[in-house]
């Protein structure tokens, strides 16, 4: 067992905005005979300004955040290693890791690993982790956004979201230890999606279910459990990234039906891509309680399988979940979902025209402020500040030279003054932005995101989030800075 | 101490386009015609003119760079020629850069020019434009109304007045300037509007409604100055002369640093001590007979009555809503409607404003024309501009005179 790494921290994202499955329905109803019953539940869908790097960061600060609470990490720049996993990473050619890993406020030095073509992707990754030897913590992320097509069966059942988990040497604070995995490839095409397609394309449910699921997980989790001298009926846990009524068939196929499976990820987020193992692994390790065998699983041309007991540490880490899923603001308008996924051209008007060119020379000069976003701290007076200057913004001051980098994405701040712009082009108008004071003091004007009209008041508390800023669509550029959003 | 430019330069001829939507004029049109204006008014050839400060602000969108449109456009014999930007105070630094040339002696007769051709945007409202490559890269893309709106939020929170009692405030700032510019046939708004339609009007940026808002408008205005013995050698009686032009462009502290609140200008106040001082002047309420501000939005007005000293800090509603600001009140502000109705072609704004207490001074308004506090016609008016946002800016504060004879 001990040449094995253990699970330190873990963090979700799931974005605010759900859309009902009953206001797909609703929509799309016309393109089917009549419905036989109700739907039910929600799907996560990214605001305009979220994507799966975005997503990946905010649960890597969760995660991150959590470690540096348990003091399993005093802090971030303790992770040695990243992988980012993703199957709609923004960019077919720039490193996904390193944007997360600069935007984490990790250095330069970590290990940045890119993984995606699979919904296996995550736990592959995860598995890796787990087997490194070097003693290296690595931050493994899973994130996904995917499109849908109108009316298809995808837009009802997947959903977006990322996990994130910290694994390295085990210690008193671990969550869970590793018992055994294993990973079994098989070209099985249930589904699939070319480069430079949108869509995925998916094979029939049944035959899905009964060639492969019925035949595989089982096949994989037999010889895991006996690898690791375990009987199925002592699993507790089973995440098992698979809708509930073939979860079931899973389970019952692997002798496991008593182990528990949390429904709230796709009954509020949906399928969450590669990141849909790793979420229902959070939801298990935070339903665990220590010295219970948890088995979870992916899914992807293939099986991966992990088998672990939870630790100790599952006691402090519970909630992060269930504070990302109750974070929600329900999307009424499945209209501005399809505009906010690119699926529909809405006239944004002629401001909308303008040139987002990144000047990408005065971007690096300038990554640790806009990517990291650091201001300065002046060492004469203490004043902070943002962005970072050679000369003190403070009128009593005003020193040369003086300040060191100060992060200042985990501050919070308060909202001194505010509007709702309906002339200023944003994809979910009004535009809402304000003068935000940082509580170390130091102001900035910043857009606020995932508010409605009516929401904000001066005097408000916000914290800060990693957002999309602007899309260049004439030169297929995204490029992103911090928000303030309502904690 | 510097002496400053009190009393040094006094303007011989102003003039000033007729300000709205000019769909058939260009550029060149709308400073032929302040310029016959002003050559007419000054009484001089056109060739007297030594040099020239041509003021626009979006370039891209009209003229292009250089002051070249104006040489070319007025035919000028290749005189030195300089043009400037500084945000909304353009029209008053193309006003400067010819005053001061004149002060310093380096020519006897200088133009100052500014224009604005904005209707050949596309939309309506002022164009988007860059903010700059870093600052594209973190800075929200706000709008203007966007921008000043905040000031509203911010200053009903900070001095206790609900949104619905600032609303009727800045509701009666909009429609003081819509009664001063039925009396305006230069102006571009001119019909009455009433403080119900303003509240009841389309959201723009909140709290501002469109009413709330000044009108985009093509014009331009120009002013010939020269020095008092040279004026009064071409036989000019009654002069105006520059008492104090001043400017104060904020250094990053709105921005970046927590002292400044989000409720007013920073840098207004700052101009007005220097400009108040420069032209002598001790008691600015007793002494101002008339004031053309920057009115960009009606919460702007508002507290540029308390940035400017008119009115006591947190008490500008009030006196906005007892008629102190109104045509018949202590302190008339925008007497010509203001870029609020006048308009607001940005480069001639400052000296569109310079313009009105040119004529006010001169007894020459027309139906606008104030009595003053002598009864007798004002002696001293007031301009100022506040160039880009409250977050960061260039403030403007002129003081024009009655020369003692």
């Amino acid at each position: 067992m001990t040449q094995f790494g253990a699970i330190l921290s873990h963090g979700a994202h799931v974005p605010m905005l759900r859309l009902q499955r009953a206001t797909i329905a609703a929509a799309t109803a016309w393109t089917r005979p009549p419905a036989r019953g109700a739907v039910h539940g929600t799907r996560a869908i990214c605001n305009w300004d979220e994507d799966a790097l975005t997503m990946a960061v905010e649960a890597s600060r969760t995660c991150l955040a959590g470690a540096a609470a348990a003091g399993t990490a005093a802090g971030v720049a303790e992770v040695d290693a990243i992988a980012f996993c993703s199957t709609t990473a923004p960019f077919a050619d720039r490193d996904a890791a390193v944007l997360a890993s600069a935007a984490l406020n990790l250095p330069e030095s970590v290990d940045t690993q890119n993984l995606g073509a699979s919904l296996r992707a995550g736990t592959g990754a995860l598995i890796s982790a787990l087997h490194r030897t070097d003693g290296a913590r690595t931050l493994v992320i899973a994130s996904d956004a995917r499109l849908t097509l109108t009316g298809s069966p995808q837009e009802m059942s997947y959903g977006d979201g990322a996990s994130a988990f910290l694994v390295g040497p085990a210690d008193d604070t671990a969550l869970a230890t590793v018992l055994a995995t294993r990973r079994i490839g098989s070209d099985f095409v249930d589904h699939y999606r070319m480069r430079n397609h949108d869509f995925d394309y998916a094979l029939e449910e049944r035959w899905v279910r009964d060639e492969s699921l019925l035949q595989l997980v089982p096949q994989t989790t037999a010889a895991l459990l006996a690898a690791a001298g375990c009987r199925p009926g002592d699993v507790r846990h089973f995440a098992v990234p698979a809708g509930a009524a073939t979860a079931k068939r899973i389970a019952q196929a692997c002798d496991c039906e008593e182990a528990r499976r949390d429904e709230r990820v796709l009954a509020e987020c949906g399928d969450a891509g590669a990141a849909l193992p790793l979420l229902l692994l959070e939801a298990a390790l935070e339903a665990a309680v220590p010295g219970e065998l948890i088995l979870a699983v992916g899914i992807g041309q293939g099986v991966d399988a992990l088998l672990l007991r939870a630790e100790a540490g599952v006691r402090a880490s519970g909630g992060r979940l269930g504070r990302t899923l109750g974070r929600r603001r329900d999307e009424p308008s499945y209209v501005r979902y399809l505009s906010h996924r690119g699926l529909l051209r809405v006239d944004f008007g002629m401001r909308a025209e303008r040139d987002q060119r990144t000047a990408q020379s005065v971007a690096f000069r300038k990554r640790d402020a806009i990517t990291g976003f650091k201001g300065g701290r002046c060492s004469r007076c203490g004043t902070v500040q943002f962005p970072p200057a050679r000369v003190c913004v403070n009128p009593e001051c005003r020193a040369t030279d003086t300040q060191a980098p100060y992060r200042l994405a985990e501050s919070s701040g308060r909202v001194k003054t505010f509007t709702e712009d309906w002339q200023a082009y944003t994809a979910r108008p009004p535009y809402v932005y304000g003068n935000i004071e940082f509580a170390e003091g130091g102001n900035l004007l910043m857009e606020v995101t995932d508010i409605a009209a009516g929401e904000l008041q001066v005097d408000d508390a916000v914290r800060f989030v990693f957002r999309i800023k602007d899309d260049d669509r004439a030169r297929g550029f995204r490029r992103y800075f911090w928000k303030a959003t309502k904690p | 101490m510097a002496s400053g430019i009190k009393d040094k330069v006094v303007i011989l001829g102003m003039g000033c386009s007729r300000f709205g939507e000019r769909w058939s004029s260009g550029p060149d049109d709308l400073m032929l015609e302040a310029f016959g204006e002003a050559l007419a008014d000054a009484g001089i050839e056109r060739d007297r003119i030594e040099a020239a400060w041509l003021g626009v602000f979006f370039d891209e969108q009209s003229t292009g760079k250089s002051p070249l449109p104006m040489s070319m456009a007025l035919r000028l014999p290749n005189v030195p020629m300089t043009r400037v930007e500084n945000l909304c105070a353009t029209g008053t630094e193309a006003l400067r850069g010819a005053v001061y040339a004149v002060a310093a002696g380096a020519c006897d007769i200088a133009l100052a020019m500014g224009v604005e051709k904005l209707k050949d945007t596309g939309f309506s409202g002022l164009p988007e434009r860059t903010k700059g490559t870093f600052e594209d890269l973190y800075l929200p893309g706000s709008t203007a109304p966007g921008a000043f709106a905040q000031l509203a939020s911010a200053y009903a929170a900070r001095h206790g007045y609900s949104m619905p009692e600032l609303k009727r405030a800045m509701a009666h700032i909009s429609c003081k300037s819509h009664e001063n510019a039925t009396r305006n046939p230069k102006a571009h708004l001119r019909n009455r509007i009433t403080e119900q339609q303003v509240l009841d009007a389309p959201a723009i940026a909140y709290p501002l409604g469109v009413l709330d808002c000044c009108g985009v408008s093509d014009g331009a205005a120009c002013a010939i100055v020269t020095t008092p013995a040279i004026a009064r050698s071409l036989g000019r009686r009654d002069l105006v002369s520059i008492q104090a032009l001043q400017l104060a462009p904020s250094n990053g502290v709105e921005m970046g640093h927590q002292s400044w609140d989000g409720t007013h200008t920073l840098t207004t106040p700052i101009a007005a001590a220097r400009a108040y001082a420069e032209a002598g002047i001790r008691d600015p309420r007793g002494e101002i007979d008339l004031i053309e501000v920057h009115d960009c939005f009606s919460i702007t007005e508002l507290v540029l009555m308390e940035d400017l000293g008119f009115s006591d800090l947190g008490k500008a509603p009030h006196d906005v809503m007892a008629g102190r600001y109104d045509r018949d009140g202590a302190i008339p502000c925008q007497i010509d409607g203001g870029l609020k109705c006048f308009g607001h072609p940005i480069g001639a704004t400052g000296l569109r404003m310079a313009y009105e207490i040119y004529l006010q001074l001169l007894g020459r308004a027309g139906d606008r024309q104030l009595r003053g506090r002598s009864g007798r016609g004002p002696s001293i008016g007031l301009t100022h501009n506040l160039g880009g946002i409250p977050n960061r800016n260039v403030a403007s504060v002129s003081i024009l005179g009655l020369l003692a004879a």
